[in-house]
């Protein structure tokens, strides 16, 4: 994990949240950061226009998606994988 | 209190620019959405839609009137066109101050605003369209329609989002109720299917790639439409002493205000809106034979529109045909719960429940006859349509045959 898309990772993820930076682990879902649908949408809009990449995200089956947003860190590894110009993994792995 | 009845009926949309044609296309469960075409498309992750094409407004207007005329306006004076022949009007009849037109609209003049900031922003012009300001308006069609008609009673345009029309129609049915008008021009309309528009419904992330797919199990979102749906509504005993040929009878009318969320639908108060359209209109449950839902095929909306049907109805839940035509023309914002009304009709006066279509497989947390990909026949005496908008402004008509 490069520790600088973690960083705004969970910057713009805590930003979301109202919350402190540093009360945001990878372990933890986006249920447990408070975060609703509506919030979930503007996180991958700030992700994207962060890192300038295209996130495959549809609000109407977000599990389903590509990206993976099941935790921060698989944000993260997400993320990570579109900056690598990789495919991403399946949801399931 | 005054019965209100529609007399006319009159739209385009992508399935067809008149009404015969768009209940042709709705009974025989055809879709009109397809490959969107407009500049600048090759730029949006999303690629079809219900868009009109081969629209002429040559044919319909001058080069005077057109250049006044946003695409919104010119689908509502030609629907309004078709609806007063239908009703077999020249003009209205009698005092002109007795009767109006409300005209439910989302984006108004979208495309106008599109084409302006294209020229100021992208193309870098420091001038546009002298008219652009009366083109964009929201109360632009409905103006339109009472110079058009003469019209000198209340006019006004609704925006309530995706309830628009049937705001508008509501509206208009208590005018008449309440004595205020004799006849109103009403329905809605919408043009947004152009680069800026789309690109900011994309931002929500709530579209489908490749279908609309109403209350099924695979379905990903909505898929956006266009077009205007405008009706003839009268008072009953005026309509009947003319010996119109009377649609329908509009007899129940609810709104509600979800006063919760600003885009998540919530059951209680979609529940609480059919509810009150039934009470109005004096029917049970198990009277409504139809329902044309609001149906966007978002996991959201279609889960709770069936939760407040199974509410709202109880057991008869169970019983009643429940279609979105969306899946057919597409989500037309203001204009879809007018264009909407039209599958109302024709389950109505022809005995055709129009399907669901693009379904492939039953969603067990929606839990209702959807009518399945083909229409079925069915003797109707009654029917609802539901409109449920973001913002969480709902309103649902109930429909009666005369």
């Amino acid at each position: 994990m490069r520790a600088d898309v973690q960083d705004q990772i969970i910057s713009i993820l805590a930003r979301e949240a109202v919350m402190d930076p540093a009360d945001v682990h990878p372990e933890m879902s986006l249920d447990e950061l408070g975060l609703d649908s509506l919030s979930l949408v503007e996180v991958i809009f700030a992700i994207e226009e962060t890192f300038d990449i295209a996130v495959p995200f549809n609000a109407n089956e977000p599990s389903q998606s590509e990206f993976d947003i099941s935790s921060v860190g698989a944000i993260v590894r997400a993320v990570e994988r579109l900056l690598g110009g990789l495919a991403p993994a399946p949801a399931a792995a | 209190m005054r019965r209100v009845v529609i007399t006319g009926a009159g739209t385009v949309n992508a399935l067809a620019q008149d009404v015969p044609g768009t209940l042709r296309a709705m009974a025989e469960g055809r879709s009109g959405i397809g490959a969107l075409d407009f500049p600048d498309v090759d730029r949006l992750t999303q690629k079809i839609g219900g868009q009109i094409k081969g629209f002429q407004p040559e044919v319909h207007f001058d080069r005077s009137q057109m250049t006044l005329l946003d695409p919104f306006a010119q689908f509502a004076l030609v629907a309004a066109r078709e609806a007063m022949a239908m009703a077999g009007f020249d003009a209205v009849p009698g005092d002109p101050t007795r009767w109006g037109a409300i005209m439910g609209t989302a984006g108004g003049g979208n495309s106008t605003v599109n084409d302006a900031f294209r020229q100021v922003f992208a193309e870098g012009k420091n001038r546009v369209h002298p008219f652009t300001v009366p083109r964009l308006m929201n109360n632009a069609a409905a103006s339109h329609l009472a110079m058009e008609w003469r019209l000198m009673g209340p006019s006004f345009s609704v925006a309530t989002a995706c309830a628009s029309s049937n705001h508008a129609i509501g509206l208009a049915v208590q005018m008449i109720r309440a004595g205020l008008a004799d006849g109103m021009l009403a329905g809605g309309s919408e043009s947004m299917l152009n680069f800026g528009g789309l690109k900011a419904w994309e931002g929500l992330r709530v579209m489908s790639p490749e279908a609309c797919r109403p209350f099924c199990a695979t379905r990903n979102g909505m898929v956006q439409g266009e077009g205007a749906g405008v009706f003839v509504l009268e008072d009953y005993e005026a309509a009947r002493a003319r010996g119109a040929n009377i649609l329908a009878e509009i007899k129940g009318f609810c709104m509600t205000s979800d006063a919760a969320d600003i885009v998540a639908p919530d059951a209680e108060g979609a529940a609480r809106a059919i509810r009150g359209a039934l009470k109005d209109a004096g029917l049970a449950p198990d009277q409504i034979g139809y329902i044309n839902a609001h149906g966007t095929g978002t996991a959201a909306n279609d889960r709770t529109e069936a939760a407040a049907i199974r509410a709202a109805f109880g057991t008869a839940a169970a019983r009643v045909a429940v279609s979105s035509t969306k899946a057919m023309h597409g989500h037309c914002i203001g204009g879809t719960g007018a264009v909407e009304l039209l599958a109302c009709l024709l389950a109505l006066n022809e005995g055709v429940i129009a399907p669901t279509i693009n379904h492939v497989a039953d969603d067990p947390e929606v839990g209702l006859d959807v009518v399945p990909n083909v229409a079925r026949a069915a003797r109707v005496e009654a029917a609802l349509s539901n409109a449920f908008a973001f913002g969480g402004l709902n309103a649902v008509l109930a429909l009666g045959r005369v």
